[in-house]
């Protein structure tokens, strides 16, 4: 019983480790704007983000639901892996322009 | 113009907070002003740098580079405050006696620690590389260049007045419990960073989260609020902390205290021959 309980919290512990490579979703910045601004994700799996920014200037990409924070320059691409996630919404936004750049991951 | 000011404002405001609890850390030791100054002139001109090469550290190591290199930074600040406040521990005793002796207003013999430059230089170099990513970013928008410019400066003052406000606040504590308060936040603004530090590693999957969301306290006291993000910086709060950011908080926290009694301990002290 005892071992049964050890191979299953090992199981969970493990579990985020061997699951397969996350999905990858590409959101572009252009104008100071997320595209697209709504992002539906699925639920349970880790997921890659890669954004592209089109801009001349640098912006930083942030949620606070999602747990993320990081610059990406003007004319570049990051990438921020998040998830695995519980279905709903995850709003997130661009610090440096914060009045036009809003976007949300919906995970379902 | 207002969103420039509040960007600069919370970005400074950080680094102020910090700056902020150096300088009354350092009270009464000689030179300390210029000390700090220096720290904060290192940290401008490593921001510029960093703001400089950003490209060049997001792309190193796989794409994480930037969140190695900011977890690298908070750590670094870290292992320089929790030594400081062990050293502290030891030697705050004697400074408040001294300062006491002297009236508080003169300058002690002893130097300030290079460790806490150290600290004011990397907390305005990471706060700071931020900003001037922003501003770079408003020469290349075109749009109302001077408005943000005004906002950003607007947003420079108020934050450097919030820390002043601070520091003010501070010198009101008595002085016999001052370096006891002053350590207390060097311990938990320590523990602070160590959890953001985390943060960042989950971000690069270097670290597993270990539950991405412990709590989430973000209805009662969000990091969004300007009170939340003080909270933030001066004590560590976070509104929804990974497992992980938890665990660093703790062993960072109970690391210093344990190394403030095992080492701070005061020596009795020698009895006046009679």
């Amino acid at each position: 019983m005892k071992r049964l309980a050890l191979a299953t919290l090992f199981a969970v512990l493990a579990a985020p480790v061997l699951a397969a490579d996350p999905v990858e979703f590409k959101i572009a910045i252009q104008d100071h704007k997320f595209e697209p601004a709504e992002l539906k994700v699925p639920a349970g799996q880790k997921i890659k983000l890669v954004i592209e920014n089109r801009d001349d200037s640098a912006e930083e990409f942030e949620s606070h639901e999602l747990n993320r924070e990081k610059i990406v320059g003007p004319k570049a691409t990051i990438t921020v892996l998040i998830g695995p996630l519980e279905p709903g919404r995850y709003p997130f936004f661009g610090e440096f322009h914060i009045d036009t750049a809003q976007g949300v991951v919906v995970a379902e | 113009m207002l969103a420039a000011a509040l960007l600069v404002f919370r970005e400074v405001l950080e680094a102020a907070l910090v700056v902020t609890i150096v300088l009354a850390a350092t009270r009464g030791l000689a030179g300390r002003g210029r000390w700090v100054g220096s720290g904060v002139a290192a940290g401008l001109l490593g921001a510029l740098v960093v703001a400089l090469f950003a490209e060049r550290i997001a792309n190193a190591m796989e794409g994480v580079g930037q969140e190695i290199f900011n977890a690298g930074v908070l750590l670094a600040a870290v292992l320089m405050l929790a030594w400081h406040a062990i050293w502290m521990s030891h030697h705050g005793r004697e400074l408040a006696a001294q300062m006491k002796a002297v009236g508080g207003g003169v300058s002690s013999g002893s130097k300030p620690p290079s460790a806490l430059l150290a600290v004011v230089a990397l907390a305005v170099l990471r706060e700071g590389s931020e900003v001037v990513l922003f501003l770079f970013g408003l020469g290349a928008g075109g749009s109302s260049v001077a408005s943000m410019a005004i906002g950003s400066a607007v947003g420079l003052l108020a934050g450097i007045a919030v820390g002043l406000g601070l520091y003010y606040g501070l010198l009101r504590v008595p002085m016999r419990h001052f370096f006891t308060v002053t350590n207390w936040m060097i311990l938990l603004l320590a523990a602070g960073m160590a959890a953001q530090a985390a943060g960042y590693l989950v971000q690069a999957d270097v670290l597993p989260a270990l539950g991405q969301k412990v709590w989430d306290t973000s209805h009662i006291v969000s990091t969004q609020s300007l009170f939340g993000e003080t909270l933030k910086t001066l004590v560590g709060y976070d509104d929804r902390p990974a497992g992980i950011q938890v665990l660093f908080y703790l062993v960072t926290a109970v690391s210093i205290l344990v190394g403030m009694k095992i080492w701070g301990a005061p020596r009795p002290a020698p009895r006046a021959a009679a």
